[in-house]
């Protein structure tokens, strides 16, 4: 799934470490979802969407889907 | 392993009551490792978990495929000797160790 994680990322001037940090999750994880390689949890995106403070849909791209 | 293994040859002479203790005590140390692998992997993220989960599930098809295929060789004597079990666990953590490393350059 496309996302914007890596923009809003350097938006606010973090690290892949940074925003593995904040969310508890490794820099592998933050890595794998920005290439797109890996969808995280419902969970993990309500947390990266309260982060951000945009709604889910402003993040990930669900046109993929049908 | 080893002092359950070799104790009973080279410490206690056979004695069975020796022998069902070391193994009560190994059977607990294995007890033992399987509760700090659940920890281990409780407390991982969930990219990590699904590349151990990945790596369970082909270490365990691979263990049937291969142990049953093994024990069929032995018992077609197409193998010479008889089937040993440490062979079979050994190639569950070789499988296990390489469907890490694979896992862990897929996400990379």
């Amino acid at each position: 799934m496309k996302n914007k994680l890596k923009v809003l990322r350097a938006e606010r001037d973090m690290t892949q470490a940074d925003l593995a940090d904040s969310l508890m999750v490794s820099r592998q994880t933050i890595n794998a979802i920005e290439k797109g390689k890996f969808d995280p949890s419902l969970p993990l995106a309500f947390k990266i969407s309260k982060l951000f403070e945009l709604p889910i849909e402003q993040i990930f791209d669900d046109s993929e889907i049908d | 392993m080893a002092f359950a293994t070799f104790g009973p040859k080279f410490l206690w002479e056979l004695n069975t009551t020796w022998s069902m203790l070391a193994i009560l005590l190994n059977t607990a140390l294995g007890a033992g490792m399987i509760w700090a692998n659940i920890k281990h992997i409780s407390v991982l993220d969930e990219l990590q978990q699904k590349i151990q989960l990945d790596a369970m599930g082909i270490a365990l098809g691979v263990g049937i495929v291969g142990g049953l295929s093994y024990s069929t060789m032995d018992n077609a004597n197409v193998i010479s000797g008889d089937a040993e079990i440490g062979f079979l666990v050994i190639l569950i953590s070789v499988s296990y160790m390489i469907a890490l490393v694979v896992g862990k350059k897929r996400y990379a």
